[in-house]
């Protein structure tokens, strides 16, 4: 079929199945938003900001598993952008990112909007293109989709010139691709996966460690299903919150830097850490010489540069986590004995009675963890929960009781404050049946504001929920922790009004002191159905504990104070 | 982990910007280039870029590793028995002696490629470790400039 370059862009996305795109217009993308406007395959969300655009599009790709998409223009357009790219990248979400470039006689001259978006982008996406023929732009458009879907996902851009999208040419979207040179490793070693199966058979205190591999692999039950039939302990890591499901007996908790205290114990006494799509993060390792010391490791990832990266490990099997998993099980059904590890389970039991994950509640403020812990009990399984970074952030790791995958999304690798409200869009956008809330804080929530028109111009009613603490808190931590309480730029007492900054944009604003008036609003907001902010006032110097300080070694945490203690 | 040395051939599609995708790997992640070539090869659209690099154990295999995520690099071969040279040009002086510099540059396997008014122009292509010590016994008769060319290898 015969037509524009613009056209093809849209014909693309339809093929590919995408129902809705995030964007802003500019000069250079402005052929492809012309044929945007004739055609009828997707939605377009305008959202205010760029950066916005990209972090919907991720919320959209987080929820559902399914590539998102984002439309951006040349110069500032796409440097808006990169924010969203490299929260992508760092936490593997699949996303094709559209920029218009200035003409193809214009690369090199500094041109109006003009800026090198293959050179800026490289190290944040998982590949990038830039378009110098129409004749390309098909098989580049499959091969981006491709890309960003398969192996380890990752966001793929495709810079095209502003003449490429006005230029006729034949388009047939080709129905395979042949990159001779990428191609993911799928399935796993047979005679690795047979030794990790002995090293699992042989050890007293096996554990496994989960992390977003398994979301992204869709792996959960299979997992549920090898942690069950060997009555396996297991943490998670905090991009794999929901795996185990929060009322499962073998999951521990989060391991980490604000990991509980039987999930940090479990894995420095651990003698067989299994390792299934996560990749070792200094948040979650804490001091590496001090790591699930006493442990063989079985590492169990899709991609091999993450294998040995920080730890050596004595399985490396490189390949998805499902596919590696459904050969596991198959082999160690019947052969492995789930009262073998009991002891390991009763030591572990005996740690989290120790010091559960626990906070000091109040009757005459609102503890931030309070208010998650109420969410949980509101909401539970049938929300998503997105949320910005900080404090808050890791109180709803913590405290929300996540039930299945893809339920909870937030930033983990790059940790990009301003993510949660646009991702809560997406992600809204793609189950608009589910209630969505973003907890966040009121650093994060002024990041990305200006969605609050984004949301009402389009009726996507999600649920913000800010825990005001008058600070930064995340940083005020530290500061109090090591930095002897010098409270350098973290107080935030200057604030907007932001039941009126809601209501300006109209949406509709909630001021919360009490646990009343919680939970009268988070039930007022759901039945209003509008995007909503509700500004709760929560303990000003809580903070995130259990702490393993920076560098330090996982069995030594900074633990909270129990209710006797007060 | 001591540091070691080591040469690795990437197998490339040639296009415009991967020769940037992977300086910038090693820029961005700080492993360090000693030398780097690249040039097309014969009767393909493949590039061969050969890389001499060093650290450790641990990032000799990051390096490798990551080399492969990139899309277009179709096969990356750490070299461990190889023969491995480097080419030098080194400009002298007319005024020199230039039956001592001939000399010099046969006794490296190599000779005078131009001579000028003013000046002559030995070239030598050997290892690595001869380059150097070819270039170090050049300075008494006062180079003018010295041009290496980085290391090429090839699996024996």
């Amino acid at each position: 079929m015969n037509m524009n370059g613009a056209q093809m862009v849209c014909e693309a996305i339809i093929a590919e199945g995408v129902k809705t795109v995030f964007g802003y217009p500019g000069g250079a993308i402005m052929n492809v938003y012309d044929e945007i406007y004739k055609q009828d395959g997707f939605e377009h969300i305008l959202n205010r900001h760029e950066q916005a655009s990209v972090h919907a599009a991720d919320g959209y790709a987080r929820a559902t598993g399914e590539v998102g998409v984002a439309m951006v223009t040349s110069g500032p357009g796409f440097t808006n952008a990169v924010t969203g790219l490299a929260t992508a990248y760092m936490d593997s979400i699949p996303l094709v990112v559209i920029s218009g470039q200035v003409p193809l006689s214009l690369i090199g001259t500094d041109g109006f909007q003009e800026i090198d978006a293959i050179g800026i982008s490289r190290p944040c996406t998982k590949h990038n293109f830039l378009v110098r023929e129409l004749s390309e732009l098909p098989r580049i458009l499959k091969e981006a989709f491709h890309i960003a879907r398969s192996g380890r996902p990752g966001p793929v851009l495709v810079d095209i010139p502003k003449d490429i999208t006005a230029e006729f040419g034949d388009f047939t979207y080709p129905e395979v691709v042949s990159i001779p040179s990428y191609k993911p490793t799928y399935k796993g070693n047979n005679r690795q996966i047979e030794k990790a199966i002995d090293a699992i058979l042989k050890s007293k205190k096996p554990l496994l460690y989960i992390g977003g591999g398994v979301v992204l692999s869709n792996a959960f039950e299979l997992v549920r299903k090898l942690a069950s039939m060997g009555q396996i302990p297991a943490v998670e890591t905090l991009m794999a919150r929901g795996v185990m499901g929060a009322k499962n007996p073998l999951l521990q908790g989060m391991l980490g830097m604000h990991g509980n205290y039987s999930s940090n114990m479990a894995m420095s006494e651990t003698d067989l850490v299994i390792s299934l799509g996560a990749r070792f993060d200094d948040r979650v390792t804490g001091k590496l010489s001090e790591f699930a010391k006493y442990a063989d490791i079985i590492h169990i990832d899709i991609d091999p540069a993450n294998i040995g990266k920080l730890v050596d490990v004595d399985y490396p099997i490189v390949g998805d986590v499902t596919v590696v998993l459904e050969k596991m099980i198959a082999k160690l059904e019947g052969k492995i004995n789930p009262d073998r590890y009991s002891d390991w389970r009763e030591v572990l039991e005996r740690y989290d009675n120790l010091h559960p994950q626990s906070y000091v509640d109040s009757d005459e403020v609102i503890k931030p963890q309070w208010a998650i812990e109420r969410l949980g009990e509101l909401l539970g399984e049938q929300a998503i929960i997105t949320s910005d970074v900080g404090q808050h952030q890791m109180w709803a790791a913590q405290h929300y009781p996540f039930d299945r995958p893809r339920q909870w999304i937030n930033s983990g690798g790059l940790g990009t404050m301003g993510f949660g409200f646009p991702a809560a869009l997406g992600a809204k956008k793609a189950h608009p049946e589910k209630t969505v809330i973003n907890i966040t804080g009121d650093g994060s929530i002024l990041m990305n504001v200006q969605e609050l028109v984004t949301a009402a111009e389009y009726k996507i009613p999600v649920i913000n929920v800010i825990l005001n603490n008058h600070f930064l808190g995340m940083v005020r931590q530290w500061q109090t922790f090591f930095y002897e309480e010098r409270y350098s730029e973290t107080d935030l007492s200057f604030q907007p009004n932001y039941k009126a900054l809601a209501e300006a944009c109209y949406g509709i604003g909630y001021d919360v002191t009490t646990k009343a008036e919680f939970d009268e609003a988070i039930k007022d907001a759901i039945e209003k159905d509008k995007v909503a902010f509700i500004n709760v006032q929560v303990a000003r110097f809580e903070n995130v504990l259990p702490m393993v300080p920076a560098a330090g070694a996982l069995y030594n945490m900074m633990l909270p104070k129990k209710e006797e203690e007060k | 982990m001591a540091d070691v040395r080591r040469v690795i051939s990437v197998l490339v599609e040639n296009e415009s910007s991967v020769l940037s995708r992977i300086s910038g790997l090693f820029a961005g992640r700080g492993y360090n280039i000693e030398t780097l070539t690249v040039a097309p090869m014969p009767n393909s659209n493949l590039s061969h870029i050969t890389i001499a690099t060093n650290g450790s154990e641990r990032v000799l295999e990051q390096i490798t590793k990551q080399l492969h995520k990139l899309v277009p690099v179709y096969k990356v071969v750490e070299h461990e028995e190889m023969v491995e040279k480097e080419m030098v040009l080194i400009k002298f002086p007319i005024d020199e002696n230039l039956a001592d510099i001939q000399v010099l540059c046969g006794a490296y396997n190599g000779g005078i490629v131009n001579v000028g008014p003013k000046m002559i122009i030995g070239m030598v292509a050997d290892e690595p470790s001869r380059i150097k010590h070819f270039i170090e016994a050049s300075q008494r008769y006062n180079p003018l400039e010295v041009v290496r060319g980085g290391v090429v290898a090839i699996e024996r």
